[in-house]
């Protein structure tokens, strides 16, 4: 049981009080932004690319200008007098708006259709004739690099290949120095494929532009309304677009998974055809543009060994990386880090010596690569981590929850370095392993396994125990286009005691207005049903950069907490001024202040708040508000103990995940039903990369599985019963002691998933195979290896 | 263009559309009913379901045409005065929902299931919401959201709705 401080009235941290924004899903009243609807909108469609790499020789509108109703037809040379024809993007690379001359991969923009309509809008897209001279385009990241590649990227001066740049961390020379004295070495190439957040709704936009007062509203699906808005100013602003002259409001958002983190060019057309035309604009995108456009993830070649002794301690391990970003680096992590978080990948064990590098190339394929549901590239790491202990376990000849035990760094031994120089601030792996296979009763699993062995039978367990890295992050390195990465919350408690906070992050499903109620009401013992939460309008919420990464908890929810806290400081004062004692004869607890030894005496906050604008003490301010920007001093390190359990059809090899139990440790948690509704979401999030999800180009470019009827977004029969609990490490620096736990599931599930599919197929000799893991790839596989 | 007579959440509507209007268009567009949600291009999830003559069925792949003479529920006919549809409620209580965004399709497509079958399994109910995708909650609360809106509406005890998070 989680133990709670607060009565459920006030229902503070730990009560799994049900969601305050339910009321408007569950009746159709969500506002979502296609939902959106201004007087005089246009509609705005998109001309895209049927080839991976071509020039553009001609772009005719004529037949779409004769339709009635379409009004406009924009293309990049139109942009280009404007000099809005290429945008940065978040890592100092640039994209196309609109190509004036080259696509660069299949889907890509090439002109905008502006209709009264969207059935008009797609029949002026229909009409657009576009001549192409197509070339070969270079698909593979390993031959891009080779010396007689094509150059993709001609128009970044002095370019002469395709490489993007090169990272590392660690310590080469030490950790060569272990590799080569190891009593044993095991080595894996992976590859983790590029997939697609798919959120539910698509990305869009309406860019509502008003000539009269030079000011533009943008409506748009963002998970960053602030950053955007500051982008906005810094792209716009010498066409007058400066940052008071632009409001970004993010309304409800259809799921975002990180893919609602980057700009895309539709955002900028119709930013530019409003500001041109004075009415507002609309874009929405189809599903099958979604899909294969925008908002791909992962796309990571890993080389991974490991290096230990005979008897199963882990010494160094070395990562080499090659980096498919695409015909751009679209990648949304803090500037500094062109790997993301990669550098977690050292994993939950106790050793020292590693070394990582990673290059990064452009292909012809879409820009990326998003964070999906991941505090940026730290899933790809985890996966390479959690898969080659399982090969070294093997190696060993050690049951790989043994030989996990054996090497977890210890409790007592947190705070603790890692080899590529993260502090990781708490965590208990070996009580989150043993909670795990407790419920599991993993040594009966065991027998059950040898003996369905003996009778041909195909059964794997796989476990997964993962370190997380989330809550970017402190500013001393964080930043993302210069601006550090805090979070802000801002409280205003009104006369009656009721309250609103906002905050600079934006919810997406996560639950922010009902899990930041309880956060402020935890620390004011305002109930929680009091205290409206508001986010995503730029107009009204402190400046904050966003949701995603799994930060809005550690930093926003941090935020909320000082905030509250030096509202609380307040009240103490108003509290002794009411009750004529000192600051120090009084003692809290959740809602009231009292007298010590006199408990009778006592005020209670709501009577404080009305005080503070009634009869507030002499020589303070009026009023009871607060505003909190939390910079966070270090990261936050959650961790889980998954363990899963297949069975494998030894004819069609059909793969069914029998159980999974998944142990997370967010450190305090706010809302338990929602902290497991996070899991859950999550796991499916991981099933599907491992057994299902793939983003598939044939060798011309060609997307082969470009909608919903082949990208296989797993339904609730793919999708087992989760079996989900908790142990609990509080963070020691963060104000509550949270961890954040939204992306744990997605990254710790697909390698236990691999894991427990290479212990089945183990009696044949596999040893590995990359994911997503198909009936018909472990086919393919016993049979290249002669076994079937 | 093409007159279409139908009812919609009990309301008597008179629209004139194209003849390639989709439904869902129509009832987003020209009727203002935003819950019913669109997620993809080929039929394939399920956020535009609704009920016509009580079935479920997805709204972007039928003409707004077809439901001439026809009776329509959206989300927004499902709460009456008395309070929430049972699988509003269902939804609600057992945290069924992230962004909300399938939420509407999702209640639809259970409401014919439940009618057809009151107390399913989780199989059954696995099954019959397979047309519905939710990349949000991972269905294990839609499922019991489900089972809980099914007891309610055949007037059996509530299932628990405390997270069941050891
Ligand atoms: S919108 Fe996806 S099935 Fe209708
Ligand atoms: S709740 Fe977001 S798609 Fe289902």
């Amino acid at each position: 049981m989680i133990k709670c401080k607060t009565s459920k009235e006030i229902g503070g941290m730990g009560h799994s009080i049900k969601r305050k924004e339910d009321a408007r899903f569950i009746q159709g009243k969500g506002n979502y932004v296609d939902d959106v609807k201004l007087p005089g909108m246009l509609h705005m469609d998109i001309v895209r690319s049927p080839y991976a790499y071509a020039k553009i020789k001609s772009i005719d509108a004529s037949k779409a200008l004769e339709i009635p109703g379409v009004v406009a037809v924009v293309t990049g040379k139109d942009l280009e007098k404007y000099n809005l024809h290429w945008m940065p993007t978040l890592m100092s690379d640039t994209q196309m708006v609109l190509p004036t001359d080259t696509v660069m991969y299949q889907a890509q923009e090439v002109a905008a259709v502006i209709a009264t309509d969207r059935y008009i809008a797609r029949d002026g897209k229909e009409a657009v004739v576009v001549e192409y001279e197509p070339m070969t385009p270079v698909m593979d990241p390993y031959k891009s690099l080779e010396p007689d590649a094509p150059v993709l990227r001609p128009d970044k001066e002095g370019k002469t290949d395709n490489h993007i740049w090169h990272w590392e961390a660690g310590d080469k020379d030490a950790t060569e120095k272990v590799f080569n004295a190891a009593d044993v070495v095991v080595e894996q190439d992976m590859y983790i494929p590029r997939i697609h957040v798919a959120s539910i709704e698509t990305c869009g936009c309406v860019a509502n532009y008003n000539k009269v007062d030079n000011h533009l509203t943008m409506y748009m699906t963002t998970q960053a309304p602030h950053a955007i808005r500051t982008v906005i100013a810094l792209v716009a602003g010498h066409v007058g677009l400066t940052e008071e002259k632009v409001r970004v409001i993010s309304p409800d958002i259809g799921g975002g998974f990180g893919g609602k983190v980057p700009v895309y060019p539709g955002y900028v057309i119709a930013i530019a055809v409003s500001f041109l035309t004075g009415v507002p604009i609309k874009w929405i995108e189809d599903r099958s543009e979604n899909l294969q456009a925008d908002s791909f993830a992962r796309d990571y070649h890993i080389k991974v060994a490991m290096a230990g002794t005979k008897d199963g301690k882990i010494q160094a391990t070395r990562f080499k990386v090659l980096a498919d970003h695409g015909y751009t680096d679209a990648s949304a992590n803090p500037s500094k880090f062109p790997t993301g978080l990669f550098s977690i990948g050292t994993g939950s064990y106790d050793y020292n010596n590693a070394f990582m590098e990673a290059d990064a190339v452009y292909t012809n394929k879409p820009p990326g690569g998003v964070a999906y549901r991941c505090s940026f590239r730290v899933t790809e790491a985890v996966h390479a981590i959690e898969r080659i202990t399982d090969v070294f376990a093997t190696k060993v000849g050690k049951d790989p929850a043994q030989l996990r035990f054996e090497n977890f760094i210890k409790k007592e031994d947190f705070p603790w370095k890692s080899p590529t120089g993260w502090e990781y601030d708490s965590g208990d792996y070996h009580a989150g392993l043993k909670k795990a296979m407790d419920v599991l009763d993993y040594d009966a699993l065991r027998v059950e396994q040898a003996e369905k062995r003996k009778r041909g039978e195909l059964m794997g367990i796989g476990i997964s125990t993962f370190t997380e890295i989330v809550g970017a992050g402190p500013s001393k390195d964080f930043d993302i286009l210069g601006i550090k990465m805090f979070d802000s919350a801002e409280i205003r408690v009104h006369p009656t005691g009721k309250a609103i906070a906002r905050f600079g992050t934006k919810s997406q499903g996560q639950g922010h207005e009902t899990t930041y109620a309880q956060i402020v009401a935890e620390e004011l013992g305002i109930p929680a049903a009091n205290i409206q939460i508001e986010e995503g309008d730029t107009d009204t919420a402190p400046y904050g950069l966003g949701t995603y990464a799994s930060r809005s908890t550690p930093t926003a929810g941090a935020a909320a907490a000082m905030a509250a806290r030096k509202l609380r400081d307040k009240a103490r004062k108003i509290a002794a001024y009411l009750l004529e004692v000192s600051e120090e004869d009084l003692e809290w607890e959740p809602g009231k202040f009292s007298v010590k030894g006199a408990p009778e005496k006592s005020k209670t906050i709501q009577e404080i708040v009305f005080a503070s604008y009634t009869n507030h003490p002499p020589g303070m301010e009026a009023g009871f508000e607060a505003t909190h920007y939390y910079d966070p001093p270090n990261l936050t390190f959650p961790s889980g103990a998954y363990i899963c359990v297949v069975d494998i059809d030894n004819e069609t090899f059909e793969i069914k995940v029998r159980r999974f139990v998944a142990i997370d440790d967010c450190g305090n948690i706010i809302n338990p039903m929602i902290v497991q509704g996070q899991v859950h979401g999550g796991l499916t999030q991981g099933i599907a990369p491992a057994m299902y999800e793939e983003l598939i180009y044939d060798d011309q470019g060609n997307i082969l599985n470009g909608t919903f009827m082949d990208y296989l977004v797993p339904t609730a029969v793919e999708s087992p019963n989760w079996e989900t609990g908790h142990t609990i490490t509080p963070s020691p620096h963060h104000p509550i002691g949270a961890k954040g736990v939204g992306e744990s599931p997605t990254v710790g599930a697909p390698p236990a998933i691999a894991n427990a599919i290479v212990d089945a197929l183990s009696v044949y000799g596999v040893e590995h195979m990359d994911i997503p893991i198909t009936p018909y790839k472990v086919w393919k596989k016993l049979k290249e290896m002669g076994k079937i | 263009m093409r007159e279409v007579r139908f009812k919609i959440n009990g309301e008597e509507k008179v629209v004139t559309v194209e003849s390639r209007t989709l439904l869902v268009h129509m009832i987003r567009e020209q009727l203002s009913m935003t819950g019913t949600h669109i997620g993809c291009d080929t039929s394939s999830c399920g956020a535009c379901t609704i009920l016509i003559d009580g079935k479920s069925a997805k709204s972007c792949t039928l003409l707004a045409v077809q439901a001439n003479g026809k009776e329509i529920i959206t989300v927004e006919g499902l709460a009456t005065a008395e309070g929430l549809h049972p699988i509003q409620e269902g939804f609600k209580e057992n945290h069924g929902l992230h962004c909300g965004f399938c939420t509407p399709g999702m209640m639809l497509r259970a409401i014919e299931l439940l009618e057809k079958n009151p107390d399913p399994t989780e199989e059954e109910i696995r099954w019959g919401i397979s047309g519905n995708l939710c990349r949000c909650t991972g269905y294990n609360n839609i499922v019991k959201a489900i089972q809980y809106a099914g007891a309610k509406m055949r007037g059996a005890e509530l299932p628990s709705t405390e997270p069941e998070f050891v």
